[in-house]
C-alpha cells in the first residue's frame, strides 16, 4: 500500500506531521463517527477535518418534525456546540466538497484543496423526487422535500404564504415512514394534511396489507387524509388552492403546497465521479470493514451499499461508524455484517412496529394475526416452518408487545406452547419476557449497541441509577425506543444483587418527595413534627427536608406560612417573605398581576422606594423589584404597599411567580383574544400556590407570541377559536421549549386543564424539580401526561381539581396576615435587645440609585472615619 | 444588668420570650452580633456542660458572604450533629463549637450562654474586679 502508516506512535504525534483524516458529511452518522473516534483517542493521532454541506452542525434528523412543535435547531443538535473545537477537529460547515482526486489523495471544496491519508464518506442520501409535469409558478411550493432543517424552513415559508382566511392544505407524496412524519409536520403548522401514496397501502416496506389498512384508519381518525393507490400524473394551477394534483383513475385534489417523500437515494455523486465502485442502482459498495473499492476510502451510513443492501435507518449507520472508528484505532475484528431493520415508531401518535421478516418471505413461514376492527389495531406474528422460533412481526396501534417480540426474534428464544398468546390481548398488555429470560447477548439498545451483558457489567461496576447507566453505556440515548426495557433490565439486575436504590430525601426521611406527599395527604398530617415523629429519623430535620415538607404542607393545606409551627421550617426567604440578597438585605416584589398596573400604584411603589432608599429594577416577569430593604423595615414597607392595594408577589417562594402577558386584542391590531384578562384570571387563581419549584406563566394574545409563553411552565397562546395550552417550558440555565398540550380551549376548559396539570406536578415531582425536568423524567412522556390530564386515565382529575380549589379558597396574602399579628412581627427585629440597625449594611450611590458597597469601598470608608 | 459570682460575670442578653423556638434571633452585645438558637424540648447536648436546655450562641457574621445573617439560617442535623445552615451560600456550622462542616478553616465564634430563669445570660470573662 502506498499510504503512510496510519498508526504512528504517540511521541511523534505533532499536528503537522500527523496523518490526515477527512470526513465528508456531518449528519447523524458522521457525528457519531466523530464521537467514536474521540472515544478511542484517534483524534490525538490523526488530524481530522470534517466538511458538512449544511449550515447547521449535526442534528437529530429522526425527530425532525419536532422542529415545528417546539424544538429549534439548537435543541435538535447532537452533542455540545464545542465538541469539535474541544477535540481539535476542524469542522467546516456550509462547505460543499466538489470533487475527490483519488490519485493525488485530495478533496476539492469551494474554498480549496485538502490532502488526506484516509477519507470517510458519510454523505447520507437525498430525497427522491419523481418526474411529474408541474406548473412553474416560480415559488417551488409544489416541489418541496423533507430532509433538512432548511427544507423545513422552506415548508414553513410556503405554508405561511397562504392567506389565513382559507383552510390551508398540504399534500405529502409518499406514505412511508418519512412521508407520515412530514404529514405530522404539516399538521403542526396548522395545515389540513393529505398523504398520497402510490402503493395500495401505507408504509409498504414495513407493513403488510392488513397492517397498512389499520394504520390508515387510525391516521384518518386523527384528521390526516390518506389516499392510497394514487399515481400522480400532473400538477396544474388550482382554483381554491394554489395547485391541483391529477391522478390516474381518481378525482383531482387541490392543495397549497406539495412535499415529496417518495423515498431516498444514496448520495454517491462524489464516489461516482471519482470512479469508486457503485451498486447497479447506486450506493457506494463497501466490504465488511466498510472499505470501498479504494483501500484509503471508507463509506458509512445511508450512502453505503453492503452486500447489495442499503440501510435507511440510523442504527446500522452507527454500527458502520463504530466499525471504521475501531479499525482506525487499530482494533482487531471490528466489522459490519448487516443489520436488523426492525423498527418501532410513533407516527402521528400511532404506534407502529415492524420486526424481522414482517412479510413472511421465509420459506414455510406461518403467521398468526390479531385484528381489532373496533380500535383499528393489528398484530401479526411470523414463526418458522417448524413453529419453534419467531422470525418476524408487525404491530399497529400498540407497541407494548414490541420489546418482547423483538427479543424472541433476535435471540431465537423458544416460543411458548401457544405462540399466538404473544400477540393476543391480555388485561395487562403483552406477557412480558422477564429480564432474567434474556441471554447476556440480547441487544437492549440497538442504536448504541448495548447488550444486556453491558448493562450487567455497568451495574457490577457500581452504577446505581438509571441516569448514570445511560451516561456510562449510552443505552437509550439514541432513538429512546428501549427506555422501558432498559429500566426493566436495570432494576432486575439491581434486585438480583440485593441492591436497593436509595432515593431518600435526606438522612431524616427514607422517602422521596412524592412518597412524603402521599403520606401527608393520606394521613392528613399538618405539621413537620407529626410527620417527623411518625415517619422520620434523627432529631431535628435539616435544611433539605424542612423546606421540602413546608412546601408540601402548603401545597396540601395552604395554611399561612407565618404560623408558629411552620416558621422554623422555612428558608429565610419564606420566613421573612422577601428575597435575601448578598449583603443580608432583602428585595421586595409586590404582585402586579399580568404586568398591568395603574399610575397610582406606580406612584405608590415609587414613594415607598424613595422613602426607604431602595434600588428599583423592572423584572423579566413584568413586575418591579425593590432592593436593599433592611429586615426591620419590611413590615412598614409592606404596610404602605398593602394600603396602596398591593399583595405579596411570592417572589421568595417556590410558588406561583408571575403571569406575563402581552397587551392583547384590546390594543394590539394583531391580537385575537384578551390576553391581559386571561393573565389576570390565571394569576389571581394560582397566586399563593406552593409547589416543588417556582412556577412561571405567560399568556400571548396571538401567535406572534410576544409574552414568550413557550418558555414558561404554563404557556397560553390565543387562537381564533380560543386558547392553545403549552406546558413544561423553561428559560434559565437549561432552556426548554414548552410543548403543545391542547388546542382551541375555551376559558373554563383551559383553567380546568391547568388545575389538573399543576396539581399532578405538585403530587409527583421531586424536590426542587422544575416542570421541564419533571416532564423529561416522566415515564411515558407527553402522551402519558395528556392521558392523565386530558383523558383522566388514572381517574385522578376530579381529586386534582378539588385540591386546587381548596388551595385557591384558602388563599390569603401572607403579608396582610403577618401585619395583623404583633407576635409574628417580632421576628422582624434586627436585634432582640437593641433598636439599632445592622451597622455593616452600607450602601453607596451608583447611577442615582443605592447599591451595596464593595469590600474595598467599605475599607476605604472605615479608614476615613478612623483617621 | 449584670450579676457577680465567684468566677464569672454574666450579662443578660434577652429573655426566653424573645427567642423563637427551633429557630434563631440575634442579640447585640458590645459591638458584637450574637445569633441565638433555642431548641425547647430537645435533650441537652452532653458535650456542653451547664446547659439545662438546648440554647446555642454563635457569631451572626457569615464568613463566606461577609453578611450578618447566621441568625436567619435553618437549624437541623447533619450526620447527627446540630447545625445551622447559612441562608446565603448554605454552608453548615456546628452549633456546639461553630465548626463549618464544609470548610474547617472558617469557624464561627461560639459564645457561652445559658438560661438563668427566663433570662438568657452571657458569661463574660472572669476579671480581678469581679472577684
Amino acid at each position: 500500500m502506498n499510504t503512510p502508516n496510519i498508526h504512528p506512535t504517540p511521541h511523534d504525534a505533532d499536528a503537522s506531521s500527523m496523518p490526515r483524516l477527512i470526513v465528508i458529511g456531518n449528519g447523524m452518522v458522521g457525528h457519531y463517527f466523530l464521537e467514536q473516534l474521540v472515544e478511542h483517542g484517534v483524534h490525538k493521532r490523526l488530524a481530522i477535518t470534517v466538511f458538512g454541506e449544511e449550515r447547521h452542525r449535526a442534528y437529530d434528523r429522526v425527530h425532525l418534525s419536532e422542529y415545528f412543535s417546539g424544538r429549534d435547531a439548537e435543541a435538535l443538535s447532537l452533542g455540545d456546540a464545542d465538541f469539535c473545537a474541544r477535540h481539535g477537529i476542524a469542522l467546516h460547515l456550509g462547505e460543499h466538497v466538489l470533487s475527490i482526486d483519488r490519485h493525488a489523495q485530495t478533496v476539492t471544496t469551494e474554498r480549496g484543496d485538502h490532502a488526506y491519508d484516509r477519507l470517510v464518506l458519510a454523505t447520507g442520501s437525498y430525497p427522491f423526487v419523481p418526474q411529474i409535469p408541474t406548473v412553474d409558478d416560480g415559488t417551488g411550493h409544489a416541489g418541496l422535500v423533507y430532509r433538512t432543517l432548511d427544507d423545513l424552513d422552506r415548508i414553513r415559508e410556503a405554508a405561511a404564504g397562504v392567506a389565513e382566511s382559507d383552510q390551508r392544505r398540504g399534500v405529502v407524496i409518499g406514505g412511508g415512514l418519512l412521508g407520515l412524519e412530514a404529514a405530522n409536520a404539516l399538521t403542526s403548522l396548522g395545515l389540513e394534511a393529505h398523504v398520497v401514496e402510490f402503493a395500495p397501502r401505507l408504509m409498504p416496506v414495513q407493513l403488510d396489507d392488513e397492517g397498512g389498512r389499520a394504520l390508515k384508519r387510525q391516521i384518518e381518525a386523527l384528521g390526516v387524509h390518506v389516499h392510497v393507490d394514487h399515481a400522480t400524473t400532473e400538477i396544474t394551477r388550482g382554483e381554491r388552492h394554489r395547485y391541483c394534483m391529477h391522478f390516474r383513475d381518481h378525482e383531482p385534489l387541490e392543495t397549497d403546497l406539495i412535499v415529496f417523500s417518495a423515498g431516498i437515494r444514496p448520495q454517491d455523486r462524489l464516489a461516482r465521479e471519482s470512479g469508486l465502485t457503485l451498486g447497479e442502482r447506486g450506493g457506494i459498495v463497501i466490504d465488511d470493514t466498510c472499505v470501498t473499492s479504494d483501500p484509503s476510502i471508507y463509506a458509512i451510513g445511508e450512502c453505503a451499499l453492503w452486500s447489495g443492501r442499503l440501510f435507511g435507518l440510523v442504527a446500522p449507520g452507527y454500527t458502520m461508524a463504530r466499525t471504521v472508528a475501531g479499525s482506525l484505532a487499530g482494533l482487531e475484528g471490528a466489522s459490519f455484517t448487516g443489520a436488523d431493520m426492525s423498527t418501532k415508531l410513533k407516527l402521528l401518535g400511532v404506534d407502529v412496529g415492524s420486526i424481522g421478516d414482517a412479510h413472511a418471505t421465509t420459506e414455510g413461514a406461518v403467521s398468526y394475526r390479531y385484528i381489532d376492527e373496533a380500535n383499528h389495531g393489528y398484530r401479526r406474528l411470523v414463526v418458522s416452518a417448524d413453529g419453534r422460533t419467531a422470525i418476524g412481526a408487525v404491530l399497529v396501534g400498540d407497541n407494548r408487545y414490541y420489546d418482547t417480540l423483538l427479543q424472541y426474534v433476535q435471540n431465537g428464544i423458544a416460543l411458548p406452547e401457544d405462540p399466538a398468546s404473544l400477540i393476543l390481548p391480555h388485561s395487562e398488555g403483552a406477557p412480558t419476557l422477564g429480564a432474567d429470560a434474556l441471554p447476556e447477548t440480547a441487544m437492549i439498545c440497538s442504536c448504541h449497541n448495548v447488550t444486556k451483558g453491558a448493562v450487567c457489567q455497568a451495574v457490577e461496576g457500581g452504577c446505581g441509577d438509571l441516569g448514570t447507566l445511560k451516561a456510562e453505556t449510552r443505552a437509550s440515548t439514541g432513538c429512546g425506543g428501549c427506555t422501558a426495557l432498559l429500566k426493566q433490565v436495570f432494576e432486575h439486575e439491581l434486585e438480583s444483587r440485593g441492591i436497593e436504590v436509595d432515593r431518600s430525601l435526606c438522612e431524616h426521611f427514607a422517602y422521596t418527595r412524592q412518597e412524603l406527599y402521599g403520606l401527608i395527604r393520606v394521613e392528613g398530617i399538618k405539621s413537620f413534627e407529626a410527620l417527623h415523629s411518625r415517619h422520620g429519623k434523627g432529631e431535628l430535620g435539616c435544611d433539605i427536608c424542612k423546606p421540602a415538607v413546608a412546601s408540601i404542607l402548603a401545597s396540601c393545606w395552604n395554611a399561612p406560612i407565618t404560623d408558629p409551627s411552620l416558621v422554623p421550617l422555612q428558608d429565610t426567604n419564606d420566613t421573612f417573605m422577601a428575597n435575601m440578597q448578598k449583603n443580608g438585605t432583602y428585595s421586595v416584589v409586590p404582585r402586579i398581576p399580568g404586568g398591568e398596573i395603574t399610575p397610582d400604584k406606580l406612584i405608590a411603589i415609587g414613594a415607598v422606594a424613595k422613602k426607604y432608599a431602595l434600588y428599583t429594577k423592572i423584572t423579566g416577569g413584568q413586575r418591579i423589584d425593590l432592593f436593599g430593604a433592611e429586615l426591620q423595615d419590611l413590615p412598614e414597607i409592606w404596610r404602605e404597599l398593602i394600603e396602596a392595594g398591593f399583595e405579596t408577589g411570592h417572589a421568595y417562594g417556590k410558588s406561583t411567580r408571575t403571569v406575563k402577558s402581552c397587551v392583547g386584542n384590546t390594543w394590539c391590531r394583531y391580537g385575537v383574544q384578551d390576553s391581559v384578562a386571561m393573565a389576570l384570571t390565571i394569576e389571581n387563581r394560582y397566586k399563593g400556590l406552593r409547589s416543588p419549584h417556582k412556577l412561571k406563566f405567560a399568556v400571548s394574545g396571538c401567535t406572534r407570541e410576544c409574552a414568550e409563553a413557550q418558555s414558561k411552565d404554563v404557556g397560553v397562546i390565543a387562537t381564533e377559536h380560543g386558547w392553545n395550552l403549552y406546558v413544561c417550558g423553561n428559560g434559565g440555565m437549561r432552556p426548554r421549549h414548552a410543548e403543545l398540550f391542547a388546542t382551541d380551549l375555551d376559558d373554563a376548559t383551559l383553567l380546568r386543564l391547568i388545575d389538573r396539570f399543576l396539581m399532578f406536578y405538585i403530587r409527583t415531582a421531586d424536590r426542587l424539580q422544575r416542570t421541564s425536568v419533571w416532564r423529561e423524567n416522566l415515564e411515558g412522556g407527553l402522551d402519558y401526561l395528556k392521558d392523565v390530564i386530558i383523558n383522566d386515565s388514572l381517574g385522578l382529575c376530579e381529586a386534582l381539581e378539588r385540591q386546587m380549589q381548596h388551595v385557591v379558597d384558602q388563599y390569603e396574602c401572607e403579608w396582610a396576615n403577618a401585619l395583623k399579628d404583633p407576635d409574628k412581627l417580632k421576628r422582624f427585629r434586627t436585634f432582640v435587645n437593641d433598636q439599632r440597625r445592622d451597622p455593616d449594611i452600607i450602601a453607596v450611590s451608583e447611577r442615582d440609585q443605592p447599591r451595596p458597597a464593595r469590600p474595598e469601598e467599605i475599607a476605604a470608608l472605615t479608614v476615613e472615619v478612623t483617621s | 444588668m449584670s450579676t457577680l459570682t465567684a468566677h464569672h460575670a454574666t450579662i443578660t442578653l434577652c429573655h426566653r420570650r424573645d427567642l423563637v423556638a427551633h429557630s434563631g434571633v440575634v442579640a447585640w452585645h458590645d459591638g458584637h452580633q450574637i445569633a441565638l438558637f433555642y431548641l425547647p424540648g430537645q435533650p441537652r447536648d452532653t458535650d456542653v456542660p451547664d446547659r439545662s436546655e438546648a440554647l446555642y450562641a454563635v457569631d451572626n457574621h457569615d464568613p463566606f458572604s461577609g453578611a450578618n445573617v447566621i441568625g436567619r439560617g435553618i437549624v437541623g442535623n447533619v450526620g447527627g450533629e446540630r447545625v445551622v445552615a447559612s441562608p446565603i451560600y448554605k454552608q453548615h456550622f456546628r452549633l456546639r463549637d461553630g465548626v463549618c462542616l464544609e470548610d474547617s478553616e472558617q469557624p464561627l465564634t461560639v459564645w457561652p450562654v445559658r438560661f438563668d430563669g427566663d433570662a438568657v445570660v452571657l458569661e463574660t470573662k472572669t476579671s480581678e474586679e469581679t472577684k
